[in-house]
């Protein structure tokens, strides 16, 4: 007989019978919708055993890798231990680096006292003494000690405010995370690989880059990094270093208030476009069939470049995207 | 003697189908308008659960949940023209995709029978247009 706990609840199945009835039965009701493994609302986390292979199919490598399963088609043949909602435990962390990459944008460099397990490109949410939390992308590569975050200094933003105006290095904050699916999956090291973003976008994908390189990927690289102005590119210097030093990778700075047309960049593989991110992308990957592409950032630009790299040919479950929602205060 | 949606391929008959016919909707400015603001993941979800149930495969979705699923684009207008157009290219999906015509044939029909509840009327409630 398997069993399947989730919190405080163990519930033992019957033959046949999937997570979502045999947890149902024990009182424990999850989100669902279809039952039928399409919609994905039942979409769960196994932190102990494997989940049954059946109740993963369709969704992306990145949640595979990290244990969801669809609740409504399992039946798994051992015992699992499901995750409670996306509480993973809290980790405290000391502030470690506070300095300026661009005239918004904070870099923070982050210890926690314990791994988080993550992977460079996922987020954490950060909570300062006393404050709300927020969301930040991971932008160091995964095997780094510390983390580093790309802050974007809102004005008047609880938290972004906080930390780049009254934060001090040795300052403490709580870390909760990992999470989040834009982060590099090795095992198809010839792919092409399209990554763009804007504004602190580009934190999470120069993460994944970092990854990439160090796994070895082999296939084209192309790295597209869109600001209003000239000086939202802060991670020109870094990016042109690590294209001097891999020939597989292309770093294209989309400036939307630039000189129209193409100029050269800090790198013969760099170059610097006037215009949006959209058109740049269109311009340098004109056939994104076969690409895996993550994009990151502004939530309608992400979304209108989702949608127009499908169109031209990419495959939908080769898109990843995580928009940046800006928190109301 | 196998199932259409045996016939057909499967699941993974579904996975091929999906993105070239979401893509063809997408694509047909006849149609394009519905799908403005929805969230292109779950879009997918749907699209394959809808092509499942119309390859004749395992799908719980009844009567009531394609009236549910649709009857704020009936607000928005859809009628007899737009579920003509999806069939439409079903067909060029499916024939993209080397199926024989009396299959495509099959998956038409399966596709005409859930017309009435996605427009909100009762069964034989308007002549079609196919």
């Amino acid at each position: 007989m398997v069993a399947v706990r989730r919190g405080d609840v163990t519930a033992t199945l019957a033959a046949g019978e999937s997570v979502l009835d045999g947890l149902a039965r024990h009182g424990v009701t999850l989100p669902s919708s279809c039952r039928a493994g399409a919609c994905q609302s039942c979409l769960v986390r196994a932190v102990a055993g494997t989940p049954p292979p059946a109740a993963q199919q369709g969704l992306r490598e990145g949640l595979r890798r990290q244990g969801y399963f669809l609740a409504c088609c399992a039946r798994p043949q051992e015992d699992l231990e499901l995750a409670e909602g996306d509480a993973d435990l809290d980790v405290e962390a000391t502030v470690t680096v506070l300095d300026r990459l661009a005239p918004d944008v904070v870099r923070v460099g982050l210890r926690p006292a314990r791994s988080l397990g993550h992977r460079a490109g996922q987020f954490v949410t950060v909570t300062p003494p006393g404050g709300p939390s927020r969301a930040y992308s991971i932008a160091s590569a995964s095997d780094a000690p510390e983390l580093e975050l790309h802050v974007r200094a809102i004005p008047g933003g609880a938290v972004s405010g906080w930390l780049a105006e009254r934060a001090r290095v040795g300052d403490r904050v709580t870390l909760r995370g990992p999470a989040g699916e834009c982060f590099y999956v090795a095992g198809r090291a010839e792919q092409p690989l399209l990554l763009a973003g804007t504004g602190t976008g580009i934190a999470p994908l120069f993460g994944l880059l970092q990854d990439a390189l160090r796994e070895g990927h082999r296939g084209r690289i192309v790295v597209v990094h869109g600001s209003v102005a000239r000086e939202g590119q802060y991670l020109e210097t870094s990016l042109a270093a690590l294209a001097a030093a891999h020939a597989q990778l292309e770093v294209h700075h989309a400036v939307l208030q630039g000189e129209p047309g193409c100029a050269p960049g800090a790198h013969a593989r760099c170059s610097v476009w006037g215009g949006s991110i959209a058109s740049v992308v269109a311009s340098v990957v004109p056939s994104p069939k076969g690409f895996n592409i993550t994009l990151c950032g502004d939530p309608s630009v992400v979304a209108g470049m989702r949608r127009a790299l499908f169109l031209a040919g990419a495959a939908l479950t080769e898109i990843r995207a995580d928009a940046f929602l800006p928190s109301a205060a | 003697m196998p199932t259409l949606y045996e016939s057909l391929g499967g699941e993974a008959a579904v996975n091929a189908a999906v993105d070239i016919f979401y893509r063809k909707m997408l694509s047909d400015d006849r149609v394009a308008g519905f799908f403005d603001t929805v969230d292109m993941d779950k879009q997918a979800a749907k699209q394959k659960a809808f092509l499942t149930m119309v390859f004749g495969g395992p799908a719980n979705y009844s009567g009531k949940d394609m009236r549910a699923a649709h009857s704020h684009l009936v607000a928005r207008g859809l009628d007899d023209r737009h579920v003509d157009i999806v069939i439409e290219h079903l067909g060029g999906t499916l024939a993209e995709l080397g199926v024989a015509p009396d299959l495509i044939a099959q998956v038409a029909a399966l596709a005409n029978s859930v017309r009435d509840d996605v427009l909100s009327r009762a069964k034989g409630g308007a002549a079609t247009g196919t």
